[in-house]
């Protein structure tokens, strides 16, 4: 099968290379890249584990191919920590106990991560309609939302 | 322990059947010496409780001696836990590590744990049954308690001084009045001193707790947020292949002809066919899927039984097989028929349970190694020692031959107990002579895992009219017999569970049968309440003398407002309590239900587990379980026909999202002076009897199905 030649910028690294069609862009974060925190829950985009940023969008990267994110940016949960410092999400999923198993958390991170780029003052149930497509299957979801307030709150002191 | 001395009328758990055939070898100092020796407390358990307490294995042989963990305290500080428990996302790396802190008086940071390793940890028989805390937490309490009076006794020699003037905090003992303090490690020095204990070592009381008993973040938190954690999905090792297995059309099916030639030739694809297995491996996830393609089987398939005569074939078809299971005695108190000619009031109901999937984010994985004759299977299991046997078994080899590694996993909730992952895994990886990854999809862990029981509960209950319980007959049919006993003071019962012939493979999840048996008691007793006009928490007062159980009831319809509560036409509330694994519940819910949408807009719960451990931890465990119950209560059913799953992804199987969650209040009922209980099960059982009671007070309609609205709708069932 014929590769297609892809350029594609990831937490900030340019990188080249050849896929083929079909390869699932959450494949190749995973096998290609070796960027693992970028989970698979479902196979068919149902759970939202495998969640990343493009072009500042939250998109599912199960529904996506390799060959689709050509000339384009992506950031995944490994690109969150700046300097060593971790994105007030990341922060507020740990403080306010927002994870257990943590399967789901990187996905949890990167929805909101987007949805919080466009709205820093969310209502409680826009959080939870931002959350919809992420299932957890821990936490009963009220930590979760706790994180989130706790970076917007963090966002608009300027935090970051 | 309650739960241990009413085990025998608890035959049937649904935890593993069979019995760990393993005792482990007593000698480490070899490897402790090859880490740099340091202090190692070994902790004998005498009494063999935690092998016992799992359910379903007597009989065993026991043990002449048998350690459960080991705790080194090495020359730079630090202190390392040695346990065969396993993390699952219950925070018990964290909630494990609070109790040696306290024990030791040495921070969190200094302490880490080698968990659920075969190689490295000591024997044990599984994470599940919410015993990690009241079993395995005390005894490292334990252990950290002798290593502290030992290092007290170092200490005593080296500054040759009065043993009661020394105290211990932050990792160092102290003498207060020379102004003099000692790090463990210094005392340690170069040594090398191993102290078997036994299990009669005094712990910090509750109260007196200073690390344990406050919340506590998760231990390792940065790693998950940062995406570093590595699952057993995530692993990769040098030359791995990845695995795909063929399924059958069908559970049950035999193959008849495969023709596998095809897709022998595909390069770099090794085939396996091993009697009914089928499976590949190549060098990356698609090819290993093409490959898998190319390959003609066909299967003799045989009728089974399905979905919608399930309840009836379940009462039909009695186990044919008890192995590994206790007899079901029926218990019997008072006398039934008196009870019964006693009553002004008789009520007959049944009350029917659907089998349903556990649903873990991290599907099953696992990756194989063989070196020579020696295979090590990192995989996602609640049992490392147990699957370590299965593989064992599987292969033909000591178990001394295989090493079980379990990372952190994304979650099980009782669904992961067993390893035929890492056996798949294993047998391709033994085939291609490289490591080899398999990882099951989501409709593979729908179809191939096992479900919890379907069942059918049958109650047959007297009352007086001044609201007393004078007859309780209960029958319960493959559910399964945990916690199928009342807290209630009824004088005539007979309470018998009927294990069936399941159709669908069954096994553990979490709170087991606990969850369809409060369902059935507690929708009963509401019903009963209503037909002598009592308020649903008054009657079950009135039959109940239980001061635990009272209390949580009391704090839920406190915390709720229970007496203020103002039902009407599509708005009800309803209560619900019970007792399972020695922890305590209740809770109240309110539904709206709107053109016979229904809609659980709040729920209260109040918890009582002993001592609190982490109380963040233990609040969301709470409310994990109400937002997992919510799922098995309304919607959740694995639908079947002639051996096929029909509902096997999640567009068509709904769990739980954010849109279903209920705004959730949780009181912690914090008793110091009672041990602590797990508490990862227990909240979940009164939650499907608290709703469906509120859904009958909103509408009139009784559901006595789980789950009680599979479309939604009360009206469109």
């Amino acid at each position: 099968m014929a590769k297609i030649e892809i350029n594609v910028r990831v937490n900030g690294v340019e990188h080249r290379a050849e896929v083929e069609p079909r390869l699932l862009l959450v494949h190749f974060l995973r096998e290609s890249l070796r960027l693992t925190g970028t989970h698979i829950g479902c196979d068919t985009s149902h759970c939202g584990a495998c969640t990343v940023v493009i072009d500042g969008r939250a998109v599912k990267s199960c529904t996506m191919f390799a060959a689709q994110v050509d000339g384009r940016e992506i950031l995944t949960v490994e690109g969150l920590e700046r300097d060593g410092k971790l994105h007030p999400l990341q922060e507020g999923f740990f403080q306010e106990h927002g994870l257990q198993c943590g399967y789901c958390t990187p996905g949890m991170l990167m929805t909101g991560y987007a949805f919080l780029n466009g709205n820093t003052a969310p209502t409680e149930d826009e959080i939870r309609h931002a959350i919809s497509g992420n299932l957890c299957r821990c936490t009963g979801y009220v930590n979760i939302v706790k994180a989130y307030q706790y970076a917007a709150a963090r966002l608009r002191e300027g935090g970051v | 322990m309650k739960e241990m001395n009413d085990a025998i009328f608890e035959p049937e758990r649904y935890e593993l059947f069979a019995a760990p055939r393993y005792l482990f070898e007593m000698d480490r100092r070899e490897f402790f010496k090859s880490l740099g020796g340091g202090l190692v407390i070994a902790l004998i358990i005498k009494d063999s409780i935690a092998q016992e307490s799992g359910g379903g294995r007597a009989g065993r042989p026991q043990a002449p001696q048998e350690i459960s963990a080991w705790l080194r305290i090495a020359k730079d500080n630090t202190v390392t836990v040695y346990t065969g428990k396993v993390e699952f996302g219950q925070n018990i790396r964290t909630s494990l590590a609070q109790a040696v802190s306290d024990e030791l008086r040495t921070p969190m940071s200094n302490i880490q744990l080698v968990m659920g390793d075969t190689d490295l940890t000591p024997f044990d028989v599984g994470t599940f049954g919410s015993l990690t805390t009241p079993v395995m937490s005390e005894q490292l309490r334990k252990a950290s308690a002798a290593a502290r009076e030992f290092l007290i006794d170092l200490a005593v020699e080296a500054m040759k001084a009065d043993r009661a003037s020394f105290t211990v905090a932050d990792g160092k003992i102290i003498h207060t009045a020379a102004n003099r303090s000692l790090t463990f490690g210094h005392l340690i020095g170069d040594q090398m001193i191993t102290k078997a204990i036994a299990t009669n070592v005094a712990t910090t009381p509750a109260d007196r707790w200073t690390v344990a008993g406050r919340s506590a973040p998760k231990v390792d938190g940065r790693a998950f947020v940062t995406g570093k954690h590595k699952y057993t999905s995530d692993l990769k090792l040098e030359g791995m292949l990845y695995g795909k297995v063929l399924r059958p059309p069908a559970l049950g099916a035999t193959l008849a002809t495969c023709d596998v030639k095809e897709a022998q030739s595909a390069s770099g694809v090794t085939v396996v066919r091993d009697g009914d297995f089928i499976g590949v491996a190549a060098t990356a996830p698609h090819t290993a899927e093409r490959a898998l393609a190319l390959i003609r089987a066909e299967w003799k398939l045989t009728p089974q039984p399905s979905r919608k005569e399930i309840f009836d074939y379940l009462k039909k078809h009695p186990a044919k097989s008890m192995e590994g299971r206790r007899p079901a005695e029926p218990f019997k108190k008072g006398n039934l028929e008196e009870g019964l000619a006693a009553a002004d009031k008789k009520l007959e109901a049944s009350y029917t349970i659907n089998y349903i999937a556990h649903v873990p984010l991290e599907p099953r994985a696992a990756l194989a190694h063989w070196q020579g004759d020696k295979l090590t299977v990192w995989t996602a299991t609640q049992r490392p020692f147990g699957v370590r046997s299965e593989i064992a078994q599987a292969f033909r080899i000591p178990d001394s031959q295989v090493r079980v590694i379990v990372p952190d996993t994304g979650s099980g909730y009782g669904g992961k107990h067993t390893g035929e992952t890492a056996i798949e895994a294993a047998r391709l990886a033994r085939a291609a002579g490289k490591p080899v990854k398999l990882v099951w999809t989501r409709e593979e862990e729908f179809t191939w895992a096992y479900f919890r029981p379907a069942g059918v509960i049958d109650i047959a209950s007297g009352v007086s009219r001044d609201g007393m319980i004078t007859a309780w007959e209960f029958h319960n049919y493959n559910a399964g017999a945990s916690a199928i006993r009342p807290l209630y003071d009824i004088t005539n019962q007979k309470i018998e569970f009927h294990a069936s012939d399941s159709p669908l493979r069954q096994g553990s999840y979490r709170a087991l049968a606990a969850t369809a048996n409060h369902f059935a008691r507690e929708m009963h007793i509401d019903e009963l309440s209503r037909a002598l006009g009592l308020d649903p928490l008054e009657f079950r007062y009135r039959n109940l003398k239980d001061a635990r159980l009272r209390a949580v009831l009391a704090a839920a319809a406190e915390t709720f407002g229970w007496a203020k509560r103002k039902s009407s036409q599509g708005r009800g509330f309803g209560i619900a309590g019970g007792m399972e694994k020695g922890s305590y519940v209740a809770m109240c819910a309110e539904v709206a239900v709107s053109s016979g949408r229904v809609k659980v807009v709040r729920v209260t719960a109040a918890f009582e587990c002993g001592a609190v451990v982490n109380p963040d931890g233990l609040k969301n465990q709470i409310e994990g379980s109400i937002v997992m119950g919510l799922g098995g209560a309304l919607f959740e059913a694995i639908d079947f026909e002639n051996g096929k799953i029909l509902n096997p992804r999640l567009s068509r199987y709904r769990v739980p999202r954010f849109s279903d969650t209920p705004a959730i209040e949780t009181v912690l009922v914090d008793r110091k002076d009672l041990p602590s209980s797990g508490a990862g099960e227990t909240p979940i059982v009164a939650l499907a009897p608290a709703v469906g009671s509120a859904i009958f007070d909103a509408t009139g309609i009784r559901l006595r199905s789980l789950p009680m609205v599979p479309n939604g709708s009360v009206s469109s069932r």
